[in-house]
């Protein structure tokens, strides 16, 4: 057979999250506990479709005037304003002058991407920052969006296991004017941890003062702290100060609808008037890549949105989980403190959100897969939702084991 | 088409000495009010004008998608079975996995080649679950793009898919040009396209639409698909079959399939995008998927690793609800074969109208040769009409339509094809 064009085409590395999840998939061991990919699980371990989501699909599927026709290409509408709305708040100056405008995505990935392609092909931007560390996906977005330079700014500090805001706030000053920072709106992804109010009014000081551009990437709103107000606040911060910025939403573990990728890019501009020719040009980015978003996740989220009584039904959910995840924190924190675990572990309840940056180093990871089937990501990454009354035992006392015996670079 | 090159940029540079010079702390001006507005889709276009018009008998021909005879939009009765049934199963929401669906890729795999063929059995095809045609182009360009080793050119019938140029561009293709439709005969420019394609240069890309041509409707024959079988494995072109309207076109998805087929059993690598949303009316749900064919187990593996790092800055993994009707339909015996008939239905409801519309104009008393309209195959039917006749319709007989001429015949129904035959036959006579 003739040569293949392919022949040459090397087989690229795994990516580590899924990799992880293949191998506690095909783990035998009775007792295993997967803290690797983030999505929400049950007390029973389970993952959990939202009883306002099931009951919205029994819904769509009785109505006779849906039909599976074209979405326009910047999405369905009633999403994406529900969506904007639901982040910048009905106080929303930005909103309340028409200066806010949100554009359906593929879920957040596909918002930050959009986003980022506008940002580059439009606003030739080249330079884009984030926090070291930061979602592992976020540089591989914007470097195939067209950015030219991904830098990080410092965020863990692994010795005190807390925001090094020194470090970030030296790294943005650094920051060339033009450079898009891109923030985590709450529930920080790895770590957990957030920037405090006050730390926020200075980051936004920063900004305006070098002339950067702020990209929150909101993926945990609501399901960070159970209030939706209160995890947007950063967000609502910078628009009551009027910065030009751009959001990317996600409504994968929120809503729970992971894999129907409903997302909203939220765009705020300093004049109305730029949001139709920017709608404009998104929408040419939009054609190029995908033509136009998936109907059945945006007909769920958009009709909760604007249905009160829905809305009240879905915060019920949102809290629900949220609720659950804290008391995991306290939980492994409790016994971990109980059982005298050498370091601190203060660190677990004042995160927040899904995940937690336990502080363990790799040799204690590697360990905890190995020995114990603990799975979780190199960098000390556990999902709080793989934890439970069943397992929540279990796990503190491998963790007790595998401090107590590695030899590492302090906890 | 390029889109940045239409608008006035500022260069990092003067930006920053701009900035600066603006003393940022009350900066008021947006750094936004030197976008300008892109360019009006042109189908688009053609429906919102086609909204604001009050004529009672006005007809929208531009957007493909396929309606009833009542001119609605149609829900498969297969596809209403399946949601029924996957509404049963009460299944998850969690992520899908990159490539999507192992059972949705090798489904629609074997709808492309045949249940039994020795391509997907032998493991050498690569196949990923795209974001409708668009999302399964692009995912294709993005790869070839990025390892395609040799010219980084995709040549183009003349016309294609309007948005074929800009996905191809944006994804970092070079895009070029063959011959492909005669004006003269409104049919396939069989020897110009011969002609051109032993111009290529060795080791380009080819982009050929499978079936039902969008937007002349005119497919090559058999024999002549044979011919450029062979032309193109001897230039060493690289063959990208773009397969939007599978079972759509004939009403037989084996037969739309056969330049597929054929170029496989001839030895060629191909690429493949398939898109379910008009044979399935899955439209919005946006499934579909890009495959490439290798020559060996290993190599279908290097490239789909590939193209999952291509898939995950974009939109990490793909929607689910499109596809899990699609496998739904595909895997269970009774519901394929209630989708064979939908798919059926669909095909010799838009023939019979092709079929309407060409006796009707023959009974206008049309002298003009409409020959073409039952020749030509698929949504589209490629007139012929000029810019000037074409205008004409619209403003006089609130006929809407794209300015080359094209009609999308699933807007024709039994009831409005003798006021279209009526209303074409006055500006053309």
């Amino acid at each position: 057979m003739a040569t293949s064009k392919f022949a040459s085409v090397e087989n690229a590395p795994p990516i580590e999250v899924f990799a992880l999840n293949k191998a506690y998939v095909d783990d035998t061991f009775p007792q295993k506990v997967n803290l690797g990919v983030g999505a929400y699980r049950t007390d029973e371990g389970k993952p959990w479709v939202l009883p306002v989501v099931r009951q919205m699909e029994q819904q769509l599927a009785a109505d006779e005037t849906l039909n599976k026709e074209y979405l326009p290409v910047l999405g369905y509408e009633p999403l994406a304003s529900a969506a904007t709305s639901m982040l910048l708040g009905s106080d929303s100056p930005s909103l309340k002058e028409g200066r806010a405008t949100g554009i359906q995505c593929l879920s957040g990935t596909g918002a930050l991407r959009v986003g980022a392609e506008f940002l580059a092909r439009i606003g030739k931007h080249t330079v884009v920052y984030s926090s070291n560390p930061t979602w592992g996906n976020h540089s591989l977005v914007f470097l195939n969006a067209g950015f030219e330079t991904y830098r990080s700014y410092r965020y863990w500090d692994a010795a005190k296991k807390a925001l090094d805001f020194d470090g970030l706030m030296e790294d943005l000053r650094n920051a060339p004017a033009n450079s898009v920072i891109l923030l985590h709106a709450c529930a920080h992804n790895p770590t957990g941890v957030d920037p405090t109010q006050d730390q926020w009014k200075q980051i936004a000081d920063l900004i305006e003062e070098r002339g950067l551009f702020p990209f929150f990437d909101s993926a945990y709103q609501g399901f960070a702290s159970g209030d939706l107000d209160r995890d947007a606040w950063a967000v609502r911060y910078f628009d009551s100060r009027g910065f030009e910025m751009v959001c990317a939403q996600s409504f994968a573990k929120n809503f729970g609808l992971y894999n129907e990728r409903v997302g909203n890019l939220t765009f705020v501009a300093k004049d109305r008037a730029v949001i139709e020719p920017v709608r404009s040009q998104i929408t040419l980015l939009v054609r190029a890549n995908y033509s136009n978003p998936p109907n059945h996740g945006a007909r769920i989220v958009g009709t909760v949105l604007n249905n009160p009584a829905l809305t009240e039904q879905w915060k019920g959910h949102i809290k629900t989980m949220a609720d659950r995840i804290i008391s995991m924190r306290h939980g492994l924190r409790e016994r971990l403190e109980k059982m005298e675990t050498p370091g601190t572990w203060n660190h677990i309840t004042d995160q927040i959100g899904m995940f937690s940056f336990t502080g363990l180093g790799p040799l204690a990871v590697d360990k905890l897969i190995a020995e114990h089937h603990i799975y979780l990501l190199k960098g000390g990454r556990i999902n709080m939702c793989g934890l439970n009354t069943n397992n929540i035992d279990y796990v503190a006392k491998c963790i007790h084991e595998v401090v107590t015996t590695t030899q590492e670079a302090s906890l | 088409m390029a889109l940045i090159s239409s608008l006035k940029i500022f260069s990092p540079s003067t930006l920053t000495t701009a900035q600066n010079a603006l003393s940022v702390s009350s900066r008021n001006s947006s750094w936004w009010s030197h976008v300008e507005m892109g360019p009006p889709d042109p189908i688009l276009g053609v429906t919102e004008a086609f909204k604001r018009d009050t004529n009672p008998k006005k007809m929208n021909l531009g957007v493909g998608a396929y309606r009833d005879d009542n001119g609605k939009p149609f829900i498969l009765p297969s596809v209403k079975m399946a949601e029924a049934e996957i509404e049963k199963k009460n299944m998850d929401k969690e992520y899908s996995p990159i490539s999507g669906s192992p059972e949705f890729c090798k489904a629609t795999i074997n709808l492309a080649l045949g249940e039994d063929n020795e391509w997907t059995k032998n493991g050498l095809n690569a196949t990923v679950q795209g974001i409708s045609g668009t999302g399964s182009l692009r995912i294709g360009t993005s790869f070839l793009s990025a390892f395609f080793p040799g010219n980084k050119d995709l040549y183009m019938p003349t016309p294609t898919w309007g948005n074929h140029v800009p996905l191809a561009k944006h994804a970092g293709l070079g895009v070029k040009q063959y011959r492909y439709y005669d004006p003269k005969t409104c049919g396939f420019d069989f020897h110009g396209a011969l002609q051109d394609i032993a111009k290529i240069p060795e080791r380009s890309m080819i982009l050929l639409h499978a079936c039902a041509h969008n937007p002349t409707g005119v497919d090559p024959k058999p024999e002549q698909w044979a011919e450029m079988s062979k032309v193109i494995k001897e230039k060493k072109l690289f063959p990208f079959f773009d397969m939007a309207y599978q079972g759509f076109a004939s009403g037989d998805i084996d037969k739309d399939a056969t330049p597929v087929r054929m170029f496989l059993k001839d030895g060629h690598q191909i690429a493949l995008s398939q898109s379910y949303a008009k044979n399935m009316g899955l439209y919005g749900e946006r499934a579909g998927a890009f495959s490439l064919i290798c020559s060996s187990k290993e190599e279908a593996a290097a490239t789909m690793s590939q193209l999952k790092i291509i898939i995950r800055p974009m939109y990490s993994n793909p929607p689910v609800t499109g596809a899990r009707i699609a496998t739904e339909i595909l895997t269970n015996p009774s519901l394929r074969s209630q989708w064979l008939k939908d798919v059926k239905g669909m095909a010799d409801r838009i023939i019979s109208m092709r079929q309407l519309l060409r006796s009707n104009l023959a009974k206008e008393g049309s002298s003009r040769d409409w020959a073409h309209i039952t020749d030509q195959i698929g949504m589209f039917c490629f007139t012929g009409m000029a810019p000037a006749q074409v205008e004409k319709l619209t403003k006089d007989f609130s006929v809407y339509l794209t300015k080359d001429g094209r009609i999308s015949v699933a807007g024709i129904t039994s009831k409005n094809v003798e006021y279209l035959a009526h209303a074409i036959h006055q500006v053309t006579k």
